[in-house]
């Protein structure tokens, strides 16, 4: 929208700034002016403005004059416009409004003997000539020119009429279905039922509030007028405009509300311009007015408003007199309310003091917007601007309370940082082929009803799409060496349109990892990354939680259990205290190959809502023992079934408390020992917290240990 | 959050639905949230006052993705509701949140705006963090930059929240909420011209931020 100072300054000589402190003091009460440009000598400056939707009515510059009034306390003078006498008239013009539901009033005034023509500088208060210039607003003729005039001046949509082309008088009614009207855009349009039109008493001639009609228009030609000025409901209005497709100034204002009160100054102001040019009324201006509406727009009933209300929202302001009865009287009396104060012996006012005062606000017509007490106090603190109130902060008793999983979603991160992965958020949708890959139960994928595209027409199910995506962008682009991890939700659901359907959300890890390891440089050369490092990295993120065990195993081919995008072999189920918490591997080559990638991609996803039920380690230190470790080892032959897991489960299940540690030595294969076969020496460190440990003990200990490997198949090489 | 029906914002147009939901009452149907406002009123209606929450969360629009528009993205928000919580409160808080983020030379200021669910409402600027306040290309010339939306809880909201909790009683309760969007900061903090960065998951990108 764009505001002329120059017109601003017509209705308001007083104004003690200048264009740029005007603009700044408005946009701080939220009459933005975005842009300002000099028009030049004279002629002031143009306001560019963005005006909230709940002020439409300071959308002109009339209603920015009467914010300007509230800030700097002037008077802003009413508009009037004289008009001359009119001529009677035997019959007058009749206005009947049937959709009293739709139109609160509509008033119609005759003009007789007009001359169209150019339109020019006409009286002081309607120099449509100067103004439309320095706007850049389109003249067409002296008519449509004086309603343009109306609307930017007053904010109030106007309409004129040759009355000639009218068959009768109006009629304000809802549309006959099938009923045709070919508006002023020149489309021929068929009406609905509820469209609200403007008719005579045979066809309609204008979609109410929206626009008018074409067979009724103002031509060069036209010698008598019928000026309309109304108020439609914002509702119809609204309804009406989207049914049609069409967004026009007057469609903008009634939506959101238009003054009532404001249509007999509007019809006045364009008559006036419109006499100018020669010619004369026709009869009083008649009105047509619905009390229904009328009470809710012009005569509400007034609001009852309290300065402890006041403070009690805005609170402290930097100013140590704050905001007085007396300030809360001028700015809501500059704004056009009403106020009635309550007697100060009123109950509760009296103990308060000179904080003690209450009104009755009476609302003006033009402000909607305004209903509640709240809408006050709001305006008040605009007008006496935000920034006059202090910086506090609101008391706080409590410490503070984190998401119950916060803690662990913390941890999980900074392992999987601190192991040299980047954090990355992926997409939350996925094509439905990628979810039914990816899926833990691929009935249970959550389509949405109108996607972005088709990659995007599921709600992700695993983050492994998400993954993959992104491990392809860096390839394509390059870059050979990948380690990432998202941390995010993932979704499943029966959604068949039933009443008790919904949708599951849980958190999930994914990691994936592609290149070399570490990066290669000159004093490292990079190996590539493979299944054991991932294994590796998920074995570490698990073991942030405290559990009795974990394990990792992989399934027969047959056994329908390893995820799809799963190499066959090259896998992993991760169990914690026996519970599926995800899987890793190698991507499956055919998906590789799907997606053009050449390199072995490592991928994992750890399903977190069964994770985060466990708790957090919590380290507990213990003392470190004074006395002499002594290392055993012990050489085993292995058959290839027996894995180190097994071993390993053997020699914590031996629960012998100097056992400190023990751990694979070395590995090692050889043809020769047996088709098979391999070696492992197995190191074990035995130590007591409380003594040196004699010979026979450890002779007792290590007999424990070889029972145990020999039980579950190993040999022990001599 | 009290978008009267009709509203332009209850459109569907920028809201992404699950499908198969025709059968189900239009109240009860599934969407992906398009702001993190509806964590307010499902905190208020678990639990009476006071309240002071933080709400972090990951959004979603029926937006197609530019420079400075994703269909995902992050939003912060916060809701502060007790006794004697001010208008003076609210601006105190995001002065400080603002100081912490961007450094304690950072100044605000507080433009009155329109939103549904706050009154009275404000936009909140900060002094450019690029020259200081002087003016520069970033600020537009003007020094300052918008940055969240916050206001005063409105009481039509609190008297949603008192079908379940009657404690939320606007006549002696009162509240601030505010909102920002996290990659609008992060852009501007770490100088980043495209959103889709965010969520390219490109190392060469992601490395920098070590």
């Amino acid at each position: 929208m764009r505001i002329l100072t120059k017109w601003l300054r017509a209705y308001l000589p007083g104004l003690p700034v200048d264009d740029a402190q005007l603009a700044e003091d408005l946009t701080l009460r939220g009459i933005a002016v975005e842009g300002i440009y000099a028009l030049g000598e004279g002629n002031g400056s143009l306001y560019e403005m963005d005006i909230t939707t709940n002020r439409v009515d300071a959308m002109n510059h009339y209603g920015v004059a009467r914010e300007a009034a509230a800030i700097y306390g002037l008077t802003l003078p009413e508009l009037t416009f004289a008009l001359p006498k009119p001529r009677p008239c035997g019959q007058p013009f009749t206005v009947r409004i049937e959709a009293q539901d739709a139109c609160g009033r509509f008033t119609a005034r005759v003009l007789r003997d007009v001359t169209i023509g150019e339109s020019r500088d006409w009286f002081v208060g309607a120099e449509v000539s100067t103004y439309f210039a320095l706007l850049e607003q389109k003249k067409i003729s002296n008519a449509v020119d004086a309603t343009n005039f109306a609307w930017l001046g007053m904010g109030q949509p106007t309409h004129v009429f040759d009355l000639d082309k009218l068959e009768g008088g109006i009629v304000v009614r809802r549309a006959r279905k099938g009923e045709r009207l070919k508006t002023l855009d020149g489309v021929d349009r068929v009406l609905d039922a509820d469209d609200l039109v403007v008719a005579d008493h045979k066809k309609a001639v204008g979609l109410a509030g929206v626009m008018g009609g074409w067979d009724t228009m103002i031509t060069p030609e036209t010698k008598n007028v019928l000026v309309e000025a109304a108020w439609f409901d914002p509702v119809a209005v609204r309804q009406t405009a989207r049914r049609h497709g069409l967004h026009t100034d007057a469609s903008h204002r009634f939506e959101r509300g238009a003054d009532i009160s404001a249509a007999p100054v509007a019809s006045a102001l364009v008559s006036a311009i419109l006499l100018a040019n020669g010619g004369r009324i026709e009869g009083e201006l008649v009105d047509a007015r619905v009390a229904a509406i009328e009470e809710r727009t012009a005569r509400r009933k007034p609001v009852a408003l309290e300065l402890s209300e006041v403070h009690r929202i805005l609170g402290t302001t930097i100013d140590e007199e704050g905001i007085t009865a007396a300030s809360v009287e001028n700015v809501l009396t500059a704004l056009g309310c009403e106020l009635k104060a309550e007697p100060a012996e009123r109950a509760g006012l009296a103990e308060l003091g000179k904080r003690g005062a209450a009104w009755q606000v009476t609302l003006p017509s033009w402000r909607l917007d305004l209903e509640r007490e709240i809408d006050l106090v709001e305006e008040v603190a605009r007008v006496y601007g935000y920034n006059r109130f202090a910086n506090t902060l609101p008391e706080f008793g409590e410490g503070v309370r984190a998401l119950p999983w916060a803690e662990k979603e913390a941890t999980v991160r900074s392992t999987l940082l601190a192991a040299g992965f980047h954090e990355a958020i992926g997409g939350t949708f996925c094509s439905a082929a990628e979810g039914a890959l990816t899926a833990p139960q691929p009935a249970l994928v959550v389509p949405l009803g109108n996607p972005l595209s088709e990659e995007a027409g599921v709600l992700r199910p695993s983050l492994v799409p998400g993954m993959l995506a992104m491990i392809a962008g860096n390839l394509n682009r390059d870059v050979s060496d990948v380690r990432l991890f998202e941390l995010g939700t993932v979704f499943s659901g029966a959604f068949s349109n039933g009443v008790g359907d919904k949708v599951d959300e849980r958190p999930a890890l994914a990691l994936g990892a592609v290149g070399a390891l570490p990066e290669e440089s000159a004093l490292h050369t990079g190996r590539a990354v493979d299944f054991f490092d991932v294994k590796g990295v998920v074995e570490q993120v698990i073991s942030r939680f405290e559990m009795r065990g974990m394990y990792f195993d992989r399934f027969p081919l047959d056994a329908g259990l390893t995820p799809e995008w799963l190499h066959p072999y090259r896998a992993a189920r991760v169990a914690a205290d026996g519970v599926t918490v995800g899987w890793f591997g190698q991507l499956h080559p055919r998906e590789a190959a799907a997606r053009k990638i050449r390199e072995a991609v490592l991928v994992a996803e750890l399903y977190l809502d069964r994770l985060y039920k466990l708790p957090l380690r919590r380290p507990i230190a213990r003392e470190i023992s004074r006395y002499q470790p002594v290392r055993r080892d012990f050489s085993l032959v292995l058959d290839a079934s027996i894995q180190w897991e097994t071993i390993d489960r053997a020699m914590a299940a031996l629960q012998i408390p100097e056992l400190a540690e023990w751990r694979v030595r070395e590995v090692f294969r050889d043809a020769r020992m047996g088709a098979g076969d391999y070696a492992l020496l197995l190191g074990a460190t035995f130590q007591a917290p409380d003594r040196t440990l004699r010979e026979e003990e450890l002779q007792a200990f290590q007999t424990r240990v070889k029972d145990a490997v020999t039980k579950i198949g190993a040999r022990l090489r001599v | 959050m009290n978008f009267p029906p009709g509203h332009p914002a209850r459109d569907t147009q920028d809201t992404l639905v699950v499908a198969n939901q025709e059968r189900r009452p239009l109240r009860d149907r599934l969407l992906l949230r398009t702001h993190t406002s509806p964590v307010q009123m499902r905190t208020m209606e678990q639990q009476p006052p006071p309240v002071r929450i933080v709400i972090p969360g990951k959004v979603h629009r029926n937006d197609a993705a530019d420079a400075t528009h994703s269909p995902i993205f992050h939003q912060v928000e916060g809701l502060c509701v007790d006794r004697n919580i001010t208008f003076s409160d609210l601006k105190g808080t995001l002065d400080h949140a603002m100081k912490a983020l961007f450094g304690s030379a950072v100044k605000t200021r507080f433009f009155p705006s329109f939103f549904p669910f706050t009154e009275p409402s404000a936009d909140v600027q900060i002094s450019c963090i690029f020259c200081g306040g002087k003016g520069c290309r970033k600020c537009k010339q003007s020094g300052w930059i918008e940055l969240l939306g916050c206001g005063m809880v409105d009481p039509a909201v609190f008297a949603f929240a008192q079908e379940k909790q009657p404690a939320y009683d606007p006549k002696k309760i009162s509240g601030f909420a505010f909102g920002m969007g996290v990659e609008r900061i992060a852009m501007m903090k770490y100088g980043i011209s495209e959103m889709g960065s965010l969520f390219a998951g490109d190392m060469r990108f992601l490395g920098q931020f070590v």
